[in-house]
């Protein structure tokens, strides 16, 4: 079976989905998510690796009914723009809550969850989603 | 001396009773709830396994270790739920903490005694010198096959053990293992659902090799029951522990904090490093533990620990196993179905 493009876009993109490694721009400060090569700010080559911050607040959010064939196991489900504590903004799928408990503003923390499986055979993407805080 | 430095545990959300499955295939639950104690189980969600939980363990356990992950030189999962048959799931969770690439990373099997495997290894390679820290997790997130006794028990979660010689909570004082080859429980390769030799894993599995590995360490280390504060024994239900505590002196208060099979079900792998989890969240200085572990096939591993000072301090760090027991979402059987994929398209 070839999967090659799928293993190796997900293999790449494990330093961010695991340990959401991102990186600063050291002339004007930028943070980008994923990581870049040219600050789309200042035009500067000159980065600093940093790791987010797992907690933010739903920036907004909406309920997903009819997915595309690859996450139609989860369907319906929540995905929300997510407001890390730095302020940089995600976008990530809210799991383990009742619709109802999601406002604009609730405080949640990213988690370790299976993203997608490539079938019962192939690789499985892994990366965060998120759940929300007890207050 | 060597010891825990972190612990962490890691249960999942979603909750079904003994008395929603009961009622699909007309059984009485109370006799059930009555001959098992045991009340519910954690469900993994779709997204969730041994993976994802083993990695919630260690984040936890890393919490209240507040060690730099480079320094850990090995994680070892034990699960009987890998989610790949071929390709380590350690090395997954070492990616995710931050541990690689200068780390050993295995992934151990035996039933459900694999978890206090890995914590079995670490404790060794940083004893012998190899390693200044070393991650052992238990995780699974096991099926037990619809209409059949172990579907009411089969529940996913675990803990994680980070052990190291230097600002230990608590030290490990004594370990011991007993071992034979007893087949009261197997699954054969390919094979989706377990099996086990019916009555045949009481006695001759479960009781002889807890008994006879706490026998041992007890001997070893020249203890009696009355000495303990905590004692701890594998939970395929909440049945089993009790009685073997039991038999061998230990009272219901000693055994109480680290019982969590009523409220979680049979975590398999997870299972005994899980009541150990919840027994060190309310333990204090000074306290001794005993803790075995049971892996059908057969074999039990047990430790002698006393806890320390540094507990107070670090305790509070991450979600204690009753926090974790208290933030639960009730599903029904239909729902369990689906979360479990029992049902194959
Ligand atoms: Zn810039």
């Amino acid at each position: 079976m070839v999967t090659a493009v799928k293993v190796s876009k997900t293999w790449r993109e494990i330093p961010q989905r695991y340990r959401l490694e991102a990186n600063k721009c050291n002339n004007c400060g930028k943070i980008f998510f994923p990581p870049r090569l040219i600050c789309s700010n200042c035009k500067s080559r000159d980065f600093a690796p940093i790791k987010l911050p797992k907690e933010g607040k739903i920036y907004s959010f909406t309920i997903i009914r009819t997915p595309s064939s690859e996450f139609k196991d989860y369907s319906p489900f929540a995905i929300a723009i997510i407001e890390l504590d730095n302020g940089v903004k995600l976008m990530s799928q809210v799991v383990d809550c009742d619709f109802n408990d999601l406002e604009i503003g609730t405080r949640v923390k990213l988690v370790f969850r299976k993203i997608q499986e490539d079938g019962s055979s192939g690789i499985i993407a892994y990366g965060y989603k998120c759940v929300l805080v007890k207050s | 001396m060597v010891g825990i430095v972190g612990y962490g545990a890691y249960i999942p959300k979603y909750r079904i009773k003994v008395e929603e499955i009961a009622k699909i295939w007309g059984e009485d639950a109370e006799a059930l709830k009555e001959g098992l104690l045991l009340e519910e189980k954690t469900v993994p969600y779709l997204d969730q396994d041994s993976v994802t939980i083993g990695v919630e363990e260690a984040q936890n356990a890393l919490k209240r270790a507040l060690v730099n992950p480079e320094e850990i030189g090995a994680v070892y999962i034990g699960s009987e739920s890998p989610p790949y048959a071929v390709k380590p799931s350690s090395s997954i969770i070492a990616e995710v903490i931050g541990a690689i690439p200068e780390v050993h990373t295995a992934d151990y099997e035996f039933a459900c005694k694999a978890g206090s495997e890995a914590v079995f290894v670490c404790y060794g390679l940083v004893k012998a010198g190899l390693i200044k820290y070393g991650l052992g997790i238990g995780a699974d997130t096991s099926q037990g096959a619809p209409h059949e006794p172990l579907e009411y028990s089969a529940a996913a979660g675990g803990a994680a053990f980070i052990i190291g010689s230097e600002d230990t909570l608590a030290d490990i004082l004594e370990t011991y293992s007993y071992t034979t080859d007893t087949p009261d429980f197997w699954r054969r390769d390919g094979e989706f659902y377990p099996r086990h030799g019916g009555r045949f894993t009481g006695e001759p599995a479960y009781f002889k090799h807890v008994l006879g590995s706490a026998k041992g360490i007890m001997k070893k280390a020249g203890l009696k029951p009355t000495d303990f504060t905590y004692a701890i024994f594998h939970q395929p239900n909440g049945k089993f522990p009790l009685r073997a505590g039991k038999i061998l002196g230990f009272t219901m208060d000693q055994m109480r904090p680290g019982l969590v099979a009523p409220k979680v079900g049979n975590t398999y792998s997870g299972c005994s490093l899980l009541g150990l989890a919840a027994t060190l969240d309310v333990a204090h200085s000074g306290d001794l533990i005993l803790i075995t572990s049971f892996g059908s096939g057969a074999g039990s591993d047990s430790f002698i620990i006393k806890v320390k000072e540094k507990i107070e301090k670090v305790r509070h760090l991450a979600p204690t196993v009753k926090e974790m027991l208290e933030d639960k979402i009730y599903i029904d059987y239909g729902t369990y179905v689906r979360y479990r994929r029992m049902i194959k398209e």
